[in-house]
């Protein structure tokens, strides 16, 4: 009698547990998919949000990424110039994060990456297909950016124009959309909503009245 | 080597604000090495990083990018007035300051040139490290351009108008 009990009670918790171990397999395995998928704009950008009081408390850190970009000059080619003439190592965990934005990238593509195409607005699709822009398989559209797209007039402008208007406009502005556009707004800085309202100003200039002539190249 | 210790100087950059006076050592750094990963991973997946989105955003065509903006602002501003409110401390008990920008006209002009650079190119400079990181690989050559910008910002600041 004792032992059928045994029996029936090892039977009982095996089932329980093979259950078990299927329900968090599958739980596993549903949650995986879906951080395969696109994440929407309200958990992102919290979680983005986040790295504004997270950076503060693990060392009085500001958010900013484009200020990598000076601490690169003044490591590596200071040239005497007195802009770039400060102790660029104190400020080395901003080298370390911008890193770890690569190596995110990295991650991301390799194990959280999802075969399938953009969903855009159907009227960008219209427009990009009058210019040849057919193909949406990546994040970035590999029939503009490329390493033989370079080498046209239209690419030249697209990567190497438009990244030195980068660089210098956000160190001219004295900030990115990290610095002055989340960090500086959520700090209540109205020469960081200035700033954020001429970014967007350039965009919607660029996008509206110049890009349709660079792709028309 | 000289070290220029001016804060005006130093306010127009943001990140250029570190009042953290501790010395660590290197592998101190390796948290924001995570926090970068983390931030990276959520750049990709929330497809920040695409052009294309980049375009939808300024065509008005979608709101994914200004609730993606909007929603981290709010976040960011609360976490923010939480931390004055109850004068958090940083992990190593300083006080976490905070500093008031000061406006000028760079703001305006570097503002609307970054404007154009951030549609033309579908990314602003944090973007840029998350797109050769997806292997997107002549990102590289855009990241170089940037960082060539930045330079020719330094080299010619004192014309510039402020």
């Amino acid at each position: 009698m004792e032992a059928l009990g045994h029996t029936l009670i090892n039977l009982f918790s095996n089932t329980f547990l093979h259950l078990f171990n299927q329900k968090l397999e599958h739980t596993m395995m549903r949650f995986v998919e879906w951080l395969q998928q696109p994440w929407p704009w309200y958990i992102a950008g919290p979680l983005i949000g986040l790295t504004v009081p997270l950076l503060l408390i693990l060392g009085n850190k500001s958010f900013g990424i484009s200020a990598s970009l000076r601490h690169i000059c003044a490591a590596c080619i200071p040239a005497n110039i007195p802009f770039f003439k400060y102790d660029w190592k104190k400020e080395s965990w901003n080298l370390f994060f911008v890193l770890g934005i690569f190596l995110g990238g990295v991650i991301a593509v390799t194990y959280l990456h999802q075969n399938t195409p953009i969903q855009l607005h159907q009227k960008l699709v219209d427009e990009l297909a009058v210019y040849g822009i057919t193909d949406f398989s990546g994040l970035i559209p590999n029939q503009l950016f490329s390493w033989p797209q370079l080498f046209t007039l239209k690419g030249f402008l697209m990567m190497v124009v438009g990244g030195f208007l980068v660089g210098f406009g956000t160190r001219y502005a004295g900030g990115c959309t990290s610095g002055h556009a989340i960090t500086g707004l959520a700090n209540l800085q109205l020469p960081s909503l200035i700033a954020t309202c001429c970014f967007m100003v350039g965009g919607f200039i660029m996008a509206n009245l110049i890009l349709p002539f660079i792709l028309m190249l | 080597m000289e070290t220029n210790t001016d804060f005006e100087v130093r306010s127009l950059d943001t990140a250029c604000i570190n009042e953290s006076s501790l010395q660590h050592k290197w592998y101190h750094q390796i948290k924001y090495l995570i926090v970068g990963i983390l931030f990276g991973i959520v750049f990709v997946k929330s497809e920040v990083i695409s052009w294309f989105r980049i375009q939808e955003m300024f065509r008005l065509q979608s709101f994914h990018m200004y609730g993606i903006i909007g929603s981290a602002v709010v976040v960011a501003a609360i976490s923010v007035w939480f931390i004055k409110l109850f004068k958090v401390k940083t992990i190593y008990g300083e006080p976490i300051v905070f500093h008031a920008k000061q406006f000028n006209k760079g703001q305006v002009f570097g503002g609307l040139l970054f404007g154009l650079g951030w549609a033309v190119t579908g990314a602003c400079p944090g973007p840029l490290f998350a797109q050769i990181g997806i292997g997107a690989t002549v990102v590289v050559i855009t990241l170089f351009s940037a960082i060539a910008g930045t330079w020719v910002y330094g080299l010619v600041r004192n014309k510039l108008p402020h």
